[in-house]
């Protein structure tokens, strides 16, 4: 309880964030820079997909990166509920743009792979469909949190979509399994270890751990600037209690 | 100049690829920008209102000296 509670400190948080931000950018730069080296250059074409099988190292990344952002963003709802920590509101609510811009990238890319593969931009399959509810449970969770004057009833109503959508993800992971569907199922998160060749799996992770420390240095800058946001909002609630003549009600004048 | 352009090419699958790809850094960088900007200028807000509520005080604080 007391480590978490170190945690919840913003003034520590903040000299963690200022410490570890150049690290994560410079991580993200480089490790995305080698990513793109290795998928669109050093990397063969399949011998069935030919150069389109390139679309996967942006999708399939942006894809992982939606689930795994959404795991994130449920675990800091929880923290948040259940021990009223404050930063944990904060990162999930700072998440959630980051984790619908990844889905949003990942459908995309999905059906711009999907045309050329199958014939078709779209099919209401279990896979597809399930992603597109992640989508929207992103959005949702955008606009509950901004719903509320108070900002702590807004993170308490979208701690709790989070958690509730959080059966969408297992749905997600297993759909290519339970259901027939046109889209493959995984290739490197499987029993028995990846099916993919070497050559085709180093980009693919080399650009998922790009996009991973994309992630951390996002959430660092916008949890520091709803911190921001919320130092600023106490300050005016003071100004104005100060102003009705009863500035010594206000901590520390 | 051959090679530049079979690369462009993608194997005739340009059309989807370099959508995806393009796509992808848009989307990225502009919620990089949007976020960057976004911090700058609330810590800059905050910032200014802190110094604004110091001086408050010790104008206050400096009226009571006077008393």
């Amino acid at each position: 309880m007391s480590r978490i509670h170190a945690f919840a400190n913003p003034q520590r948080f903040l000299r963690l964030a200022a410490f570890v931000l150049p690290w994560s950018a410079a991580a993200t730069a480089i490790l995305t820079a080698s990513g793109l080296y290795l998928a669109l250059f050093a990397s063969p074409p399949d011998y069935q997909q030919g150069e389109a099988v390139r679309i996967m190292y942006v999708h399939v990344p942006a894809a992982w990166m939606a689930l795994f952002v959404y795991v994130v963003m449920a675990a800091a709802s929880a923290a948040g509920l259940i021990w009223r920590h404050p930063l944990a509101d904060l990162a999930a609510q700072a998440a959630s743009p980051v984790g619908a811009s990844f889905t949003f990238v990942a459908l995309v890319t999905g059906s711009l792979w999907g045309k050329p593969m199958w014939g078709t931009w779209w099919v209401w399959d279990a896979r597809l469909t399930s992603v597109l509810v992640l989508f929207f449970l992103y959005l949702g969770h955008i606009a509950l949190s901004r719903a509320f004057d108070d900002p702590t009833r807004g993170s308490r109503a979208a701690a709790v979509l989070a958690l509730v959508g959080f059966v969408n993800i297992p749905i997600i992971h297993f759909s290519v399994v339970w259901w027939n569907t046109l889209h493959q199922p995984s290739s490197v998160f499987r029993m028995g270890g990846p099916t993919i060749a070497p050559s085709m799996l180093a980009p693919l992770l080399v650009m998922a751990l790009g996009f991973t420390f994309y992630f951390v240095t996002l959430l660092l800058v916008r949890v520091r600037t709803e911190i921001a946001v919320r130092k600023l909002r106490v300050l005016r609630l003071g100004e104005l209690r100060g102003g009705m003549g009863a500035g010594s009600l206000v901590p520390g004048t | 100049m051959g090679n530049i352009a079979a690369f462009l090419d993608m194997g005739g699958y340009s059309q989807y690829v370099w959508p995806a790809y393009g796509l992808t850094a848009l989307v990225l960088v502009v919620l990089l920008a949007v976020s960057l900007r976004a911090m700058r200028a609330r810590e800059r807000e905050l910032g200014a209102s802190e110094r604004h509520r110091r001086k408050r005080r010790d104008d206050r604080s400096g009226r009571q000296d006077e008393a």
